[in-house]
């Protein structure tokens, strides 16, 4: 999978990579359906308009993402990212406008279905199962892949059985692959917080999407860490994960996203390589407008 | 303690009331970098009960039983409800008041769903067990040992009547609806002519069996076997309870207690969860209601009120909610106190009210603290990722960070400015 999903960016990444070895990658991303090939259209948002009473959070935004790539999704604080990831994902429904997944309509399927169809997600206020073990809230994750039923539970069916033991092993690797194995056994609420953001990226790993939407994984994060944590995601990017990121600081997102989708006062506004994005007039004076976001 | 500017380590204000005041009860938070588990006086007994072998186990576990099956019988003085109280009957009351919590316990331990009015499901399996054998009623009849399937089923299809409109509500919403359950099924047993009101059932039926002297074994009076399958029956629904818990389904139920929109983006169907959570809750509800149908012998509309349905509420929050250990141990003690302390049994509401507020206040997660196993087979692999921890930690002295690129070949980056006090 790492090798198909190698784009011209993945040199990076694969330097980053260094020890993972070949089965742990295996453990992370397994072999996986998908009805577009690397570099098409995974990820249709179609004049996505999202109202709340008389406030236009989003106005007829419309993107797509590519398999295979990391998107950044930018703008000043307000600009409809996070209301973007919600109504993606069916936490808020849509005023108008579509999402399609591999060509498939999400729009009005309940969250844990959409979930299931390749769509997954982290929270920019973390929030984790408080009261469950790092490797659990992993394990919750990797459930959504599960079909032992209830009676099957019960009884301890023979499928149960072999859920349980192969979800261990998974967890594991997800928590060792993002750094924090050595937390496993530690409550969540017990983590120190740069462990809490990156478990919530496992346990959103562990639900095998098809896309991963981050949404400020790096915040409260010191330049070192940040840098830590991109380097993460281009390793995920490489093991054959789309991402849709989320984030602030603008240098950041420049080094490490494919391209870039730029929203203000929930207008999109640009959509385009890093570098046009640099130039791009309009994002100057969205982000010289609020020069703090440098430093968010 | 802040380490960031940023958003808080876990949104406190959305996690329940529970979590929040485990914190402030002295618990360490978020200050153990990468420490194992934090050492705290009941976890340290917890975890070393889990890493224990299932051999060992069982040589802890074989000797309770033994006693718990022995307790009609031995009659302990001081423990003893006698004079007041026959003592075998006593026990089987706790039995059943610690099968309800078990029960309950589901509901609210689990899922987190406040429900005041699981008494309905006492009730439906009280009526369903005394409308199938007693002589007053019109049914046709059945053997009372087959009444407990029935009325497990018969409680599991209320549940599931009674949650799907009213589960799609959340917290205080959920409880006040729920409030009116025990209403219903009383008010309808006084309505629908075929449950009989007051007059209600005598000569509910019991388990066959005549002893030598020629009265039934199962005798209302005779406590003791009564006792035994009850604690038989609770001690299946136990197991089954914790295969629940250490899969999919209680991982399901913790989840959606912890964070019920974070559990559906993760891919948990939660409404699915809930109702089944009322079920099976109901299930053990019901049984527990024929059990005490059976062994009292009568069964009319006065004895379902809300005030015990509070009292089981009380057995499970007393006890610990989420612990079903601390369940019998709640259930037992609700069940016990009022008939061992015969003077105060008048105050017995009053007491437990003031026992809750105690509790809530000094120590909100119960006399035993919640700490499900959610994983059928997570024992070995933490007792894998400890045991790497402390060689670490021999080795270099560091607990925080995992030495250079273990595992990961990434630079182990959050844990790093916590562990720096140590370090540096
Ligand atoms: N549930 C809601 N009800 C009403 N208004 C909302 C709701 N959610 C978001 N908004 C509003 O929509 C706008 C966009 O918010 P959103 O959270 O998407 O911004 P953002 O780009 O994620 O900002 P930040 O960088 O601060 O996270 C804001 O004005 C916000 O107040
Ligand atoms: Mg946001």
């Amino acid at each position: 999978m790492s090798g198909e999903a190698a784009g011209p960016q993945s040199q990076a990444g694969t330097v980053v990579l260094g020890g993972l070895g070949a089965e742990a990658g295996d453990a992370i991303a397994p072999e996986r359906d998908f009805a577009v090939g690397v570099g098409e259209d995974l990820v249709e948002v179609k004049n996505l308009t999202m109202k709340f009473g008389g406030l236009v959070a989003m106005d007829n935004v419309s993107f797509t993402i590519k398999r295979g790539e990391i998107l950044g999704l930018i703008g000043p604080n307000g600009a409809g990212k996070t209301t973007c990831f919600n109504a993606m994902t069916g936490v808020y429904k849509p005023t108008s406008g579509e999402v399609l997944l591999e060509g498939k309509l999400l729009n009005g399927m309940k969250q844990h279905k959409i979930t299931r169809s390749g769509l997954a997600r982290t929270f920019q206020n973390i929030r984790l199962f408080a009261e469950m073990t790092a490797l659990e809230n992993v394990v919750v994750g990797l459930d959504a892949r599960h079909k032992t039923s209830v009676v099957g539970a019960l009884v301890r069916s023979a499928r149960h059985i072999r859920e349980e033991k192969s979800a261990i092993a998974r967890g594991m690797a997800l928590l060792n692959f993002v750094g924090i194995g050595h937390q496993a056994a530690t409550l969540s609420r017990h983590l120190p917080y740069g462990s809490q953001r990156r478990l919530e990226i496992a346990r959103a790993l562990a639900t095998d999407p098809k896309l991963l939407c981050l949404d400020e994984p790096a915040a409260g994060f010191n330049p070192a860490e940040k840098e830590e944590l991109m380097a993460l995601i281009r390793t995920i990017r490489d093991d054959g994960y789309t991402v849709l990121l989320i984030e602030h600081d603008m240098k950041l997102v420049m080094g490490v996203t494919d391209r870039i989708v730029v929203l203000e006062f929930g207008k999109k506004i640009a959509d385009g390589r890093p570098h046009d994005i640099r130039e791009d007039p309009r994002v100057i004076s969205a982000y010289l407008g609020e020069p703090d976001d440098e430093f968010a | 303690m802040s380490m960031f500017d940023g958003p808080k380590p876990l949104n406190t204000a959305k996690s329940d009331q529970a979590s929040t005041d485990m914190e402030s009860s002295g618990l360490t938070q978020g200050s153990s970098a990468a420490a194992p588990r934090p050492n705290r006086k009941f976890g340290a007994w917890s975890d070393r009960w889990r890493e224990m072998p299932r051999q060992k186990q069982w040589l802890v576990l074989i000797p309770i039983v033994i006693v718990a099956f022995l307790l009609p019988v031995v009659n302990p003085p001081f423990i003893t409800t006698e004079p007041g109280n026959d003592w075998p009957l006593a026990c089987q009351l706790m039995a059943i008041y610690a099968l309800v919590a078990v029960g309950l316990n589901i509901v609210i331990g689990y899922a987190g769903l406040l429900d005041l009015g699981y008494i309905a499901f006492f009730a439906v399996g009280s009526y369903t067990a005394a409308m199938l054998t007693s002589p007053d009623s019109a049914f046709i009849k059945i053997p009372y040992l087959w009444t407990l399937p029935v009325a497990i089923a018969v409680s599991m299809f209320v549940g599931v009547l009674l949650g799907l409109p009213t589960l799609r509500l959340r917290g205080d919403y959920l409880a006040i609806v729920t409030l009116g359950f025990g209403e219903i099924v009383r008010i309808l047993a006084t309505i629908i002519p075929a449950m009989k009101g007051q007059p209600g059932f005598q000569n509910v039926g019991h388990p066959p069996g005549v002893g030598a002297d020629g009265i039934p074994i199962f005798a209302n009076s005779n406590g003791t076997p009564w006792y035994w399958l009850t604690l038989v029956i609770l001690i299946i629904i136990l197991f089954l309870v914790g295969n629940m818990e250490r899969s999919r389904v209680g991982r399901a139920w913790i989840a959606i207690r912890e964070d019920e929109d974070a559990a559906e983006t993760m891919g948990v169907p939660t409404f699915k969860y809930k109702v089944w959570a009322f079920a099976l809750g109901a299930g053990v509800g019901g049984l527990a209601g024929a059990l005490m149908g059976g062994q009292v012998g009568f069964v009319n509309n006065q004895k379902f009120d809300v005030v015990t349905s509070i009292l089981f509420v009380a057995a499970v929050v007393l006890g610990g909610s989420g612990n079903k250990v601390g369940a019998i141990l709640g259930g037992a003690l609700v069940a016990y106190i009022p008939l061992r302390f015969t003077a105060i049994a008048e105050y017995k509401f009053l007491i437990f009210g003031l026992a809750l507020v105690f509790i809530m206040i000094y120590r909100s997660q119960g006399l035993l603290p919640a700490k499900q196993r959610l994983l059928a087979y997570g024992t070995k692999a933490y007792a894998a990722v400890r045991k790497e921890n402390s060689a670490r930690v021999r080795k270099n002295g560091d607990p925080g960070a995992p030495g250079g690129t273990a595992g990961s070949g990434l630079p182990p980056a959050a844990p790093e400015p916590n562990a720096e006090g140590a370090t540096s």
